[in-house]
C-alpha cells in the first residue's frame, strides 16, 4: 500500500474532511465542554479512544456482522467502549469526568463515531481503519481545542490554566457562557469556509491561466 | 411536592435549563430541521413524544432491573438499545393505529434515535435522582423547551432566507451565530426560581 494514500487518509480527517468544522458532525460536545482547553483535550482524547477501538473491532467483524443488523451491532460495540472510558475517567480523572458530565456517556450517540464505523471501518481493513480513526479523532480534538482556546482566552484570560496577559484584566464572561460557544463555533466554521473558498478560487484561476498559456502556445 | 414546586421544575426545564441553549443537547436536529416552521414543529412534537416515553421506560429499567442486579454501569448500553428499539416500536404502532399522527411524525422518528437530547435527558433524570413522576415532568418540560427553541429559531431562519449573507457565513455558521444571540436572550432567565 502506498504511503501517500496512508497519509492522505490520515490528513483528510484533520483538515479537508474535519468532522466538526467541515462535516458539521458531533457539534453537541464541541459546544458543551469547550469552556476550557483542558476539557476540550479530555473530551477529544476520550472520543479518539472510542473511535479507534470501535473502528478496529468493526473492521475485524465486518465480514461476520449481517448487513441488516449492522447498526445495532455497531451501537453495542461503541457503547461497550464508551462504558470503559466512562469508568476509567470516573476512577482516575474524577475532576475531568465531573466537568465533562453527561457528555462522556453521550459519546455513544456522537454521529462521528457511528458515521466512521458505517462509512469506513465496515468496508476497509484494520490498518486503514485505524489510520482513519486516528485522523478523525485528532481532527475532532483539533476543533475542540480551537473552540476551547478562543473561549478560555477571551472568557477567562487563561490558556490551559496559564494567564494570557492582555486578557486577564477584563475577561468576557459571555464567552464562557453558552452564547459564547455558539458564536465562537459559528465564526470558526465561517473562517474555515472562507479559507476553502479562497483555495478553490485560486485553483480555478490557476487552471484558467494554464489553459490560456496552452492556447497561446498553439 | 406542592404545585409551586412542580411549576418551578417544569418552568426550569423549559426556560432556565433549556436543552438547546443551556445543555447543548440535540444540536444536530436543531440545526438540521429548523429551516421551515412546520417541519420544526413536527420534529418538536416527535421529540416530545419520544422523550417522555423514553424516560417513562428507562427510569423503571434502571431502578427496577439494573440497580437490584448491581449493573448500574451498564445504563449507557441498556438505555441506547432501549431507546433505539422504542423508536422502532413507536413507528410500527403509529403506522397501524394512528395513521394521521404517523404521517405527521413518521419521517422524524428514525432521526430521533441518534438525537443526543433523548439519551441525555434519560441519563440526567437518573443522575439528578428524580423520583418517577418528577422524572416524567422533567422529560416533558425539557421537550417543551426543545419545541420552544426550535420554533423560535425556525421563525428567524425563514426570514434569514431573504437576507444577503457573506458567502463564507451562509448556512450553518450564520445559524450558529443567531443561536448564540438567542441563547444570550435565554441567559436572562438564569436565576429564575433558582
Amino acid at each position: 500500500m502506498a504511503t501517500s494514500s496512508v497519509s492522505a487518509e490520515f490528513m483528510k480527517g484533520i483538515w479537508k474532511d474535519n468532522p466538526v468544522l467541515r462535516l458539521l458532525l458531533g457539534l453537541c460536545p464541541v459546544l458543551a465542554v469547550t469552556t476550557s482547553v483542558e476539557n476540550g483535550l479530555g473530551m477529544g482524547a476520550a472520543a479518539t479512544f472510542v473511535l479507534l477501538c470501535s473502528n478496529i473491532v468493526v473492521s475485524l467483524l465486518r465480514k461476520i456482522i449481517p448487513p441488516r443488523m449492522r447498526i445495532p451491532c455497531f451501537i453495542v460495540v461503541i457503547a461497550a467502549f464508551v462504558t470503559i472510558v466512562d469508568l476509567v475517567l470516573q476512577g482516575f480523572f474524577f475532576e475531568l469526568s465531573k466537568s465533562l458530565g453527561v457528555f462522556v456517556p453521550l459519546i455513544v450517540v456522537n454521529c462521528i463515531i457511528l458515521g466512521r464505523a458505517e462509512a469506513f471501518a465496515s468496508k476497509n481493513g484494520i490498518f486503514m481503519s485505524m489510520i482513519d480513526a486516528l485522523g478523525m479523532g485528532i481532527g475532532f480534538t483539533f476543533a475542540l481545542v480551537a473552540v476551547g482556546t478562543v473561549r478560555e482566552i477571551l472568557g477567562n484570560g487563561t490558556w490551559l490554566g496559564f494567564p494570557v496577559p492582555p486578557f486577564t484584566a477584563h475577561p468576557w464572561i459571555i464567552m464562557i457562557l453558552p452564547p459564547g460557544a455558539f458564536i465562537t463555533l459559528g465564526l470558526l466554521i465561517a473562517g474555515m469556509n472562507a479559507i476553502t473558498q479562497r483555495q478553490e478560487e485560486l485553483r480555478k484561476s490557476r487552471e484558467r491561466e494554464a489553459r490560456l498559456a496552452k492556447g497561446g502556445a498553439a | 411536592m406542592g404545585v409551586a414546586e412542580i411549576l418551578m421544575l417544569v418552568l426550569g426545564a423549559i426556560l432556565v435549563n433549556n436543552v438547546i441553549f443551556q445543555q447543548f443537547l440535540g444540536i444536530c436536529p436543531y440545526l438540521g430541521v429548523s429551516k421551515k416552521l412546520d417541519t420544526a414543529l413536527g420534529m418538536g412534537f416527535a421529540v416530545t413524544f419520544v422523550m417522555t416515553l423514553a424516560v417513562a421506560v428507562t427510569w423503571p429499567i434502571y431502578h427496577l432491573v439494573l440497580v437490584p442486579l448491581d449493573l448500574g454501569y451498564l445504563r449507557t448500553l441498556a438505555f441506547i438499545l432501549v431507546i433505539a428499539s422504542l423508536v422502532q416500536l413507536v413507528e410500527i404502532v403509529l403506522r397501524k393505529v394512528a395513521k394521521g399522527l404517523f404521517d405527521a411524525l413518521g419521517i422524524y422518528l428514525p432521526l430521533i434515535t441518534t438525537n443526543c437530547a433523548i439519551l441525555g435527558v434519560a441519563l440526567l433524570a437518573i443522575q439528578n435522582e428524580y423520583n418517577y413522576p418528577v422524572a416524567l415532568l422533567f422529560a416533558f418540560g425539557s421537550a417543551i423547551g426543545f419545541i420552544l427553541a426550535i420554533v423560535i429559531f425556525a421563525g428567524i431562519r425563514e426570514r434569514m432566507e431573504l437576507m444577503e449573507v457573506p458567502k463564507a457565513m451562509e448556512g450553518v455558521p450564520i445559524a450558529l451565530v443567531i443561536a448564540g444571540i438567542v441563547a444570550m436572550a435565554f441567559q436572562g432567565f438564569a436565576g429564575l426560581g433558582g
